[in-house]
């Protein structure tokens, strides 16, 4: 999995951070390492800069997997510089922030905008792939899903704004119902196009989401 | 159940005329009631857009009583766009009861290419979902299988863009619409009538309707911005070529012609069922194209 995020403007950092003269700074060695939006570099960047405002930046550090619940170990070893700021810049994804928020008292605030679940597709280029939606159609559409790929979440078929294979909103964007179509039709698959899809449930698991997964002997087929 | 006006229209076997009206941005109607008064009689309905290319403007329920209230017969341009499921019943029903029984399903255009950028894009349900909650709503039943008391009646209809590239996933949703219970199609803008013509043979062998859309060409720049930015829009070079020719302040007047003169030429040979005329702005000129193409 590849949570992709950019960085969020200097100003709006800036902003958050009002009234905080003591920053800990925590940036993570997966995801964000990748995306060069919370590795090491950008952690020493950021602290350049709030040192430029005259903060103090009483540490930080590059947690190795900033959502892993090993987040707790490594912020219990930086135990003193942490509570020594009056809040935690943490330059990982959502996931990230929302793992570090559990382990301290202090504000926790993020450095990062999380924009999707995606994939790198060659070196530096990220797409989002899915939306986790809750009801998989992918074994209809040829594999590239039309809720995440379609501007309009479709599921019938493009819509008329399609133009020589690329997306109505973006001249530089493929339009993933002819995708599908292309690819259903390589495949001589293209009854499935023409299946009529009901309206989706957007419900199939209410907000927010929450999977049991029984570690007992009984329940080994992943039944939830 | 109500008849709808337009619905006997399409039965009754003679060339149909419809056109396209834009509710302003603002509450002044006056311009709007202005275009429907002048086109009411001349027209078999009269289409009202629903914040049209995502714009944000006067409703398009707004926009069909008045043509209503007018004399006119509306026909109802829905998105799936901007409401979710149960908007869009609760408004089918409110159409229903204030006698517009006409209805165009649309997917909606993109939010992005709009003037309210950061919208929520809805599209809970697509063209082909909503054509479907018609079809069920006027048994009776609302989506969730719940009986209505007081079911619902529209003569509804669909969008198809026969220039598209490729063709074969636009064929694909046409028959998923024509399955889903459209009655008739108004089609994105035809330039080509040759290309038209063979996609007619296509469509023909179908239960249902289809009036030709027909932008009105108004110059030069506006039909090279059409092929440049709207998808499935193809006005050949000859017509370019004709309204440069024009000469100056002649454009719109061509166009005009132009416009006249494709309708006739799909009249006469009875390629399809009908034209719908989207003046966009240049409603005031419709009767001279209608006089044009000897309507
Ligand atoms: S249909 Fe698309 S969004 Fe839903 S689970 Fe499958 S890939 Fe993800
Ligand atoms: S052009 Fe294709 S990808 Fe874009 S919104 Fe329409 S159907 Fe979806």
């Amino acid at each position: 999995m590849r949570s992709i995020t950019k960085r969020k403007p200097v100003e709006e950092v800036e902003q958050s951070l009002k009234g905080f003269e003591q920053v800990y700074i925590l940036g993570c060695g997966t995801c964000a390492t990748m995306t060069k939006t919370g590795g090491r570099d950008q952690v020493l960047e950021i602290k350049e800069y709030l040192e430029s405002l005259e903060k103090t930046v009483t540490g930080w550090t590059v947690i190795p997997i900033a959502c892993d619940e090993m987040t707790e170990v490594a912020m219990r070893e930086n135990e003193r510089p942490l509570r020594n700021a009056g809040c935690v810049l943490v330059m990982a994804c959502a996931l990230g922030v929302h793992r570090i928020s559990t382990y301290t008292n202090n504000p926790v605030i993020p450095a990062l905008d999380t924009l999707f679940i995606g994939l790198e597709e060659k070196p530096g280029h990220f797409r989002e792939v899915c939306i986790q939606c809750g009801q998989c159609v992918l074994g209809e559409t040829a594999g590239i899903c039309p809720v995440t790929a379609c501007n309009k979440g479709l599921l019938n078929g493009p819509c008329g704004g399609t133009n020589d294979g690329k997306c109505e909103v973006d001249k530089n964007k493929d339009c993933a119902w002819t995708l599908i179509y292309r690819r259903l039709k390589l495949q001589g698959r293209l009854d499935l196009m023409r299946k009529y899809h009901p309206p989706k449930n957007y419900q199939t698991a209410p907000r927010p989401k929450t999977v049991i997964i029984s570690t007992s002997e009984e329940n080994q087929d992943g039944s939830v | 159940m109500a008849v709808s006006k337009f619905k006997e229209a399409l039965n009754s076997g003679k060339f149909l005329v419809t056109c396209e009206i834009g509710p302003p941005k603002g509450s002044d109607l006056t311009q709007m009631l202005h275009h429907v008064d002048l086109l009411k009689y001349r027209v078999d309905a009269l289409n009202v857009t629903d914040h049209q290319s995502s714009v944000m403007r006067f409703p398009s329920l707004g926009g069909c009583l008045a043509v209503k209230e007018r004399g006119g017969e509306p026909i109802l341009q829905m998105t799936c766009r901007d409401r979710n499921r149960l908007a869009l019943q609760a408004d089918l029903m409110f159409a229903h009861t204030r006698g517009i029984n006409n209805v165009l399903c649309l997917t909606g255009d993109s939010i992005l290419v709009g003037d309210h950028k950061g919208a929520k894009g809805v599209f809970d349900l697509d063209s082909v979902q909503l054509l479907r909650t018609v079809r069920q709503m006027e048994a009776g039943k609302d989506m969730a299988g719940n009986d209505l008391e007081g079911a619902v009646g529209f003569c509804a209809g669909a969008v198809v863009t026969p220039e598209a590239t490729p063709i074969e996933p636009q064929m694909i949703k046409f028959e998923k619409k024509v399955e889903a219970g459209a009655e008739f199609f108004q089609t994105q803008a035809v330039y080509d009538l040759d290309k038209f013509a063979k996609f007619m043979e296509y469509a023909r062998q179908f239960p249902v309707k289809v009036l030709a859309g027909m932008v009105l060409l108004t110059s030069v720049g506006m039909a090279k911005f059409l092929n440049a930015n709207i998808p499935g829009i193809v006005v050949p070079q000859e017509l370019i070529d004709e309204l440069a020719n024009a000469g100056r302040g002649r454009a719109l007047h061509k166009g005009i012609e132009i416009a006249g003169r494709m309708i006739a030429a799909l009249k006469k040979d009875s390629i399809c069922d009908g034209v719908h005329i989207m003046a966009i702005g240049k409603e005031e000129v419709v009767p001279e194209i209608l006089a044009k193409a000897g309507l």
